[in-house]
């Protein structure tokens, strides 16, 4: 009998209905017993064709920016233009990437492109440029304080790995009025704020530290790096010690491989934080050390007076897709950072 | 054994951040309260020795500006109609995701998509999707854009939601969708997690019982998830009171149409607005985004510690 309910348990539409009817299997019970099913059968196909159309409306909706900013980086601004617009090119073109590295000048008036204006590959240089070497110093500092917050003892630890934490619960925006100030002439001189205290030599230079230099310690990695160093055993450590290795060396032998994808995820955020921030380095670099996404909003795609939407599409692309590439490779370093974050870079 | 050198050994290791905490996070809380209480500050008058006095009055000041108080009433609003939207959209998908098999990473993985993009790049997009072209009142433009060409397909009439005679109602639906739209990704991704460590016997349970999906969604998805919902709507509430980068995406730094700059300025625009030129304003409105922040975390705390199941 053992056998027959573990048979009817995995059928579980009909195990309900048949073991009411155990033992006396009446013909008349039997076809109810089947009409309950098939029932039931049929409500499972439709709820299944309910969540797939709903998914599937979902699914367009979060996609279609997607589809319209790559087609529409392949129109011609008058076929964009069209009252009622295409939803397939008639043609594709490349004309607007080229647009976007090259202008084409008429009686020294730029006609078509914003090359004068966007210098893309000079955004995506300075961006790359301060997402490493913000990613490399920032993993260096995270390490040695998760290490110190994990390993080692000290007077006062808790305090204030728990004050720490604390400053977490308050807004970016709050520092940022006084980190304006600070990187400015009257502090340390990094950025000029208007002409009356203009920083020349090496401005850019002094514009990339303001970049960088700022937000080199998140306690949010910290925290997060520390939480894997506590689950390696402390076991491993004395015994390591035993053996005569010091600290570092046991940090980069066996701290560094173990918690690997704690800090690939943390590298990435990071790097795709240097390539979406907008506040501060419009705020404090300017023109002197400009990244992607402030070049690509302040830019005016303009043709004729009107704005060339194509041209802007197709930079649009360009910035988008460096992170999409990376998304398809590290899907899983990305998902794991950010649902344990809830916040972008 | 040596404890003294192990200490300051710890020391050394947490040098680096401790000077860099020091300087960019420490120092602006104290100097950010500061500022906020000496009455009219700015920091070039600071530097030619302009006294100030101690007092209330960049906030009394603060709030007393009706650009402020727009600022205030758009934070507040569009946080509180996108997240209950999102949240709830963001758990609908999770679950149907949850309940299918074929397709599932497909699904996933694009719903994820939008968190993988510069929210300012793809506001553009929305802004190119949603805008008219050659709008002059009084004659028909030039271009419809997509959406409404979307609109006229199904029989209604084009609208103007983000040009120059564009009403605050058009504003605030393309807003909207564009700042769900945004929010799903990391909503879905919670919630699905936390869908899947849900122990598979409640449901075999609740379908034991005779349960109907509808009932099952209400009295055993929504209560066993509601720590995960409760952390995406602390969280949510947190990001829509620093929502900025959306409202510069689609309107860029004019914070609204063109012929309409502010009319979308949020707390953090008015803040970024006042850093270079008043900070005593910038620091008070910044104290006050930070109480807000504060006490709505504290009331979410309170409110799940009651509802929320464990």
């Amino acid at each position: 009998m053992s056998d027959e309910m573990k048979k009817l348990n995995e059928n579980d539409a009909s195990s309900e209905a048949q073991m009411t009817s155990e033992g006396e299997a009446v013909a008349a019970e039997n076809d109810v017993i089947a009409a309950i099913a098939r029932r039931q059968r049929v409500k499972k196909v439709f709820a299944q064709i309910g969540l797939y159309t709903f998914l599937t409306v979902m699914a367009v909706i979060v996609i279609f920016p997607f589809y319209w900013m790559l087609i529409s980086s392949f129109k011609t601004q008058p076929e964009y233009n069209a009252y009622t617009p295409t939803l397939w090119p008639r043609q594709f073109l490349w004309q607007n990437y080229k647009g976007l590295f090259v202008d084409v000048h008429e009686n020294g008036i730029v006609i078509e492109g914003v090359a004068d204006q966007l210098n893309l590959g000079t955004l995506f240089l300075n961006t790359v440029l301060v997402g490493v070497v913000s990613t490399i110093l920032s993993l260096i500092v995270t390490v040695l304080s998760a290490y110190a917050f994990a390993r080692l003892e000290f007077k006062g630890k808790n305090v204030l790995f728990a004050l720490m934490l604390a400053t977490m619960m308050i807004p970016g925006e709050l520092f940022t009025i006084t980190n304006y100030v600070t990187v400015g002439a009257t502090g340390l001189g990094w950025v000029s704020h208007s002409a009356a205290e203009q920083v020349t030599t090496g401005e850019s230079f002094r514009a990339f530290l303001a970049l960088v230099i700022p937000f080199l310690v998140s306690v949010f990695y910290i925290y997060l790096l520390r939480q894997n160093f506590m689950q390696i055993p402390n076991e491993l450590y004395l015994a390591a010690k035993v053996d005569g290795t010091s600290d570092l060396k046991y940090l980069w032998k066996v701290m560094i491989p173990l918690s690997a994808p704690t800090l690939i995820s943390i590298t990435i955020l990071k790097m795709m934080g240097a390539w979406n921030s907008y506040v501060w380095p419009n705020l404090v670099a300017g023109e002197a050390f400009k990244l992607v996404t402030v070049g690509l909003r302040g830019a005016a795609f303009k043709t004729n007076e009107l704005i060339n939407y194509p041209l802007q599409m197709a930079a649009v692309v360009l910035v988008t897709l460096p992170l999409l590439i990376i998304f398809i490779f590290f899907r899983k370093y990305i998902m794991r950072g950010v649902s344990r974050s809830g916040i972008k870079g | 054994m040596n404890k003294k050198k192990n200490q300051w050994k710890a020391w050394l290791y947490l040098l680096p951040a401790l000077v860099v905490l020091g300087i960019f996070t420490v120092w602006p809380i104290i100097n950010t309260i500061r500022m906020g209480f000496l009455e009219g500050y700015n920091s070039a008058g600071e530097r030619l020795g302009q006294p100030f006095s101690f007092g209330f009055a960049n906030f009394s000041n603060v709030v007393g500006y009706r650009e402020f108080t727009t600022c205030l009433g758009n934070t507040l609003l569009l946080t509180v109609v996108t997240v209950p939207i999102s949240t709830m959209l963001a758990l609908l998908i999770a679950v149907a995701l949850n309940s299918i098999k074929p397709l599932k990473k497909l699904f996933q993985t694009i719903f994820f998509l939008p968190y993988v993009t510069n929210s300012i790049a793809i506001g553009m997009v929305f802004m190119a999707m949603f805008s008219m072209i050659g709008v002059v009142p009084g004659r028909d433009p030039d271009s419809i854009g997509i959406i409404n060409t979307i609109i006229e397909a199904f029989g209604g009439s084009h609208i103007d939601w983000v040009n120059q005679t564009s009403s605050w109602g058009a504003n605030f639906f393309v807003l909207v969708v564009f700042i769900v739209w945004n929010a799903l990704p990391f909503k879905i991704l919670v919630l699905l997690g936390g869908l899947q460590n849900v122990d598979k016997q409640y449901y075999d349970a609740a379908k034991v019982d005779g349960a109907s999906r509808w009932r099952i969604f209400w009295r055993v998805t929504v209560p066993l998830l509601s720590p995960m919902i409760a952390y995406v709507v602390i969280t949510g509430f947190i990001g829509g009171f620093k929502e900025y980068n959306s409202i510069v995406g689609i309107f860029g730094d004019t914070m609204g149409p063109n012929t309409q700059p502010g009319k979308w300025n949020t707390m953090v625009g008015y803040i970024i607005q006042n850093v270079s030129g008043f900070q005593g304003r910038a620091s008070a409105a910044a104290i006050i985004l930070f109480a807000i922040i504060f006490a709505v975390t504290l009331v979410n705390l309170y409110v799940s510690k009651k509802k929320v199941h464990y």
